[in-house]
């Protein structure tokens, strides 16, 4: 599914990289736990998470996620958005919890990794 | 090639300069290729341990054609039981470091599934060190 697709699916803000929303994503993964997320060994993943902060960025970068969802209202702060600019990876806001999130994604064909 | 950076203890926003920095070296090095994810969670891991647990640390990475070698020394309270340290979900982490989204006491053990030769000497009240080797082929 297209990253485009998934904004619209959500009902998402794109806050930054735009101009990437036409890759592909394949498969989904929810958590607050940075810690999980480094355990992943997979490619074209979709982060869906509500924390917040600068970690987040970073473990995407190192897990090679190139999209994060936040849910549940959290706000981005400016320098989320400078770290993912610099290493080019998508945020989007969104209002909905985690879980309807997910709901959402999973019914439109987003594969859990497991 | 050498290369060698230092780690804040403590210091949150800084966390993963290091794997930051071998990420962009190898991918200008070897293109797409396995073993960079392995690795660079491998040193993330292990930042995140010197700024969780310890005081201050240092980064050494060698690399070479046959392989990629990283040593993460510090300073700090050091690890009285390895054994127990390396199961998972073993931790003592603090509420600051959950907050920030780590603390499952899975970092140790997932270091040591991304590397091929991991080693691992702690001397409490001086520091931890840790090595870790990933081959190219
Ligand atoms: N560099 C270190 N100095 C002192 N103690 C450490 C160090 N690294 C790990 N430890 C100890 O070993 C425990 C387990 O480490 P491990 O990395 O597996 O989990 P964690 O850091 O607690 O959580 P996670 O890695 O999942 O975020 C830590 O909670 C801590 O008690
Ligand atoms: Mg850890």
């Amino acid at each position: 599914m297209k990253i485009k697709d998934v904004v619209s699916i959500i009902n998402g803000r794109v806050i930054c990289g735009e101009d990437m929303t036409h890759l592909e994503v394949q498969k989904g993964f929810a958590s607050d736990l940075m810690s999980d997320v480094l355990t992943l060994n997979s490619d074209d993943v979709l982060l869906i998470t509500g924390l917040a902060n600068l970690q987040a960025i970073r473990t995407a970068e190192m897990s090679d996620i190139s999209c994060i969802v936040f849910a549940r209202n959290k706000k981005v702060r400016k320098e989320m958005i400078d770290l993912a600019k610099e290493i080019n990876i998508i945020l989007i806001e969104c209002s909905d919890s985690v879980f309807k999130t997910a709901g959402k994604l999973y019914k439109a064909g987003i594969e859990p990794i497991f | 090639m050498h290369f060698e950076f230092e780690i804040e203890a403590g210091d949150f926003s800084k966390l993963g300069f290091a794997s930051s920095q071998l990420k962009t070296i190898l991918k200008q090095l070897l293109g797409d290729h396995k073993v960079i994810r392995r690795v660079v969670v491998a040193l993330y891991e292990s930042e995140v341990n010197v700024v969780a647990h310890a005081y201050s640390g240092k980064v050494i990475i060698d690399i070479n054609t046959e392989k990629i070698e990283i040593e993460i020394d510090d300073k700090g309270p050091g690890i009285e039981d390895i054994q127990l340290a390396m199961e998972e979900g073993y931790s003592t982490a603090s509420e600051k470091v959950r907050e920030m989204g780590f603390g499952a006491g899975m970092g140790l053990a997932n270091i040591k599934n991304n590397s091929d030769e991991f080693y691992i000497s702690s001397e409490v009240g001086v520091g931890t060190n840790l090595k870790i080797i990933a081959y190219l082929k």
